[in-house]
């Protein structure tokens, strides 16, 4: 596309945005604030992953974008298409053959390798946001490693409902020392973080932060020991191509209450259904 | 071997002088009070001790329980903010401030258990609940946000939350403050004896000169930022040598 | 016999700050001496210092100047001189104080005000009551009375708590200040019997006492004292 630099950003944002990222890569889940800038879409619609995967892409990467683990809805096709016009990469749908996946709130389901990097769409970094209103606070907290405000929650939680209630954007310690949130990706998917063989890379852009996870680095999910995490889902295979292990949607077909489970990995369904022809 | 100690503090506020040459020492075990009137420099004198409030000049040692000895002013933030959290506790005047109103009481007294990295949920309950039972808040209010909480609960709620670390040593500030007589009387009566019982240290600050000879094994009169007579407490009181000490001691009300 | 406690030239004054910083002498040059199982009486009229003499003898008044020599964990403390923990182990230890007046703690029962000197020595809950009820009773504290603060018992049974709690102990060394002031005959009687008991345990005891009756039956020897007393 004529009149704008490869990627849509200028190259001395990319640098100031591949300072913050190797800061963040080298303090797992500490978040890094960033110049966030203006971007040709509002606050609210991935400016934040957009500006990280515009850092890092180089012309030879290949480019899955999906919004809640698929690739068709309107948001994911619209970023998809931008990255194409503004840099001219190769884009996919198959995560198998992705180099860089941007994705809003989920994490696919095939196995990340560690020549793949994924950027996660952020709303709000601070997991303690809901518990303490005060950032100067939360960044005392966050540099103290005082983190028993979260666990209150959790109890609080198992002492009015029996369990932990958090069905997404379930908090966890990154590297034993960092409070991360994961984004509002599913619960389910939490375990897929630790130990991923994938760089992991977080953009929030109206909150101007930016932070990561190397690859191979412990993640866990806050917990008790007598109320240990679970990853849950629901309890239905997938009505396309019966996947028992993937996290569904639930889409209602009718107005008579019927409903079909269908895996929110549009390409995970995909290539199952294919398999089995 | 004194647990804490202030050395030749001093402290001005532009031009106030709210600490002059203060020396205090406090013993394991031992339940020093503070007493003086309104700006005699007893909240300062204790924000002081308690690594909140820089002096101008002066030192603050505490003995860890290693032995070792740390200059409390010279702590590096993290390690001031971890004592704060497990080997000390501070009672404030006003409960609200050191609770979390839109949290359970049982998740307010387990905080601090948890920041230490307690895990276990059963565990972190059951000893929410032996700690309300120690202040006498009834076991199923355990899980009422302290909202619907009286102001003697609120206190008594506070010093559970305080207590639940088994800290040495506790900094008092008025703890009986503005609760009415009645409440007040159980509320000393549950800090005589859990203080007798877990051999807490405690800097107990008040204007209460009733509350100290309750309380208190020792006692130091302070007077526009200076000590001026320092002893054990029923010396102090029944045989006041300084002028300020007489004049206090003979204006207490007696019912 | 061991001398328990000595005074030497020991001297108190009051200096009242409110009235001009008026000084008013108590206690000039005092010389006691006082010995395991021997029981010493002060006698004199009011005004000659004789509360004086035995607030400072527990370290509640400071010496202006002077010794307060006691026997302490076998060794010989100066208490005028004494730091503030020495004297509250001093306190603990060895010397037992019982006032005229019983300071009343809020909430606290009649018997848990008398159990609690033996707690303080570690003794459990259970055997500490045990015997702080046996004490009361002998002082003629009904049972019913025991699950009660003392707040709103009359002046001979708030008394009767404090000798109880002042002799439960067992210190080496008791002072007693009118132990039989506010009680009739009878109590009076239990009294002398528990001095008696102490003394053949080998308590040293320093009393005031200003009932002739009692005086006699438990005084062995009497220290008298007259304004700005000298030589004993």
């Amino acid at each position: 596309m004529k009149g704008y630099n490869f990627a849509y950003l200028d190259e001395q944002t990319k640098r100031m945005i591949r300072r913050g990222l190797l800061k963040a890569v080298a303090v797992p889940g500490h978040q890094v604030p960033f110049g966030s800038r203006e971007m040709p879409l509002p606050y609210g619609w991935g400016t934040g992953g957009i500006q990280v995967t515009a850092s890092i892409l180089g012309a030879e990467d290949v480019l899955k974008v999906i919004d809640q683990g698929a690739d068709d809805t309107t948001n994911a096709v619209s970023i998809r298409r931008f990255f194409a016009r503004t840099a001219g990469v190769r884009t996919t749908t198959a995560t198998a053959e992705a180099t860089v996946i941007q994705t809003r709130h989920r994490i696919p389901e095939k196995q990340l390798r560690e020549d793949q990097i994924i950027v996660y769409q952020v709303p709000q970094p601070e997991p303690l946001y809901r518990l303490e209103p005060s950032r100067v606070e939360t960044q005392r907290m966050h540099g103290l490693a005082d983190y028993g405000l979260m666990h209150v929650k959790l109890y609080e939680d198992i002492a009015r409902f029996g369990q932990i209630s958090i069905s997404y954007d379930y908090p966890v310690m990154v590297n034993e020392r960092y409070l991360m949130s994961p984004s509002p990706i599913p619960a389910f998917d939490n375990p897929k973080m630790d130990m991923m063989p994938a760089l992991q890379l977080f953009g929030a852009g109206r909150e101007k932060r930016i932070y990561a996870i190397p690859p191979w680095t412990r993640v866990r999910s806050l917990d008790f020991v007598d109320h240990p995490f679970r990853a849950i889902n629901a309890p239905h295979p997938c009505g396309v191509c019966g996947a028992t292990d993937s996290y569904l949607d639930e889409i209602v077909t009718d107005d008579r209450g019927g409903r079909l489970f269908v895996c929110s990995d549009t390409d995970h369904c995909a290539e199952r259904r294919e398999a089995a022809t | 071997m004194t647990l804490l100690s202030g050395r030749g503090l001093n402290l001005d506020f532009g031009g106030i002088t709210a600490l002059a040459d203060v020396d205090v020492d406090l013993w394991p075990g031992e339940m020093l009070a503070i007493v003086g009137e309104s700006g005699s420099g007893k909240t300062t004198l204790l924000n002081v001790l308690s690594g909140r409030l820089a002096p101008d000049a002066g030192v603050v040692w505490y003995r860890d329980p290693n032995d070792h000895r740390h200059d409390v002013h010279a702590m590096p933030a993290p390690a001031l903010r971890t004592l704060h959290r497990s080997d000390w506790g501070f009672v404030h005047q006003d409960p609200r401030q050191n609770l979390r109103m839109a949290v359970s009481a049982g998740g307010n007294v387990g905080e601090r258990l948890m920041a230490q990295g307690a895990r276990h949920y059963g565990d972190i309950r059951g000893a929410a609940l032996d700690w309300l039972a120690q202040v006498e808040i009834d076991a199923n209010r355990i899980d009422d946000l302290p909202r619907t909480f009286s102001g003697g609960m609120l206190q008594r709620l506070q010093i559970a939350r305080t207590l639940v670390t088994h800290p040495r040593l506790v900094f008092m500030d008025e703890p009986t403050g503005g609760l009415d007589v009645s409440v007040q009387a159980r509320l000393l009566d549950l800090i005589r004896s859990l203080v007798a019982r877990l051999r807490i240290a405690v800097v107990l600050v008040t204007h209460d000169i009733a509350v100290a000879r309750l309380l208190a094994h020792r006692i130091a009169v302070m007077q526009r930022g200076r000590i001026v007579e320092t002893g054990l407490t029923d010396q102090v009181l029944d045989d006041p040598r300084h002028p300020y000490t007489q004049l206090l001691v003979s204006s207490v009300l007696s019912a | 016999m061991t001398v328990m406690l000595r005074t030497k030239a020991l001297a108190k004054s009051f200096t009242l700050h409110l009235r001009d910083g008026l000084v008013l002498p108590v206690l000039s040059g005092i010389d006691l001496a006082v010995s395991a199982g021997e029981c010493v009486v002060l006698t004199g009229p009011s005004g000659t210092g004789k509360s004086t003499l035995m607030r400072s003898l527990y370290g509640n008044y400071r010496a202006d100047s002077g010794a307060i020599l006691i026997r302490h964990r076998g060794e010989t403390v100066d208490l005028a001189l004494a730091d503030p923990r020495t004297i509250l182990d001093v306190r603990h230890e060895t010397l037992g104080y019982v006032s005229q007046f019983l300071r009343v703690v809020p909430r606290v029962s009649a018997l848990d005000v008398v159990a609690e000197v033996l707690l303080a020595r570690g003794l459990d809950q259970a055997a500490a009551r045990d015997t702080a009820r046996a004490l009361l009773l002998r002082l003629n504290i009904p049972a019913r009375l025991h699950a009660i603060p003392p707040a709103t018992f009359s002046g001979g049974e708030q008394q009767r708590v404090n000798l109880a709690r002042g002799f439960i102990a067992g210190h080496p060394i008791l002072l007693l200040d009118e132990p039989t002031a506010s009680l009739d005959a009878e109590n009076r009687a239990v009294v002398i019997g528990m001095v008696r008991d102490a003394k053949a345990a080998g308590t040293a005891i320093v009393a005031i006492c200003h009932d002739a009756d009692v005086r006699d039956a438990i005084a062995d020897r009497l220290f008298s004292m007259t304004p700005f007393q000298d030589a004993a």
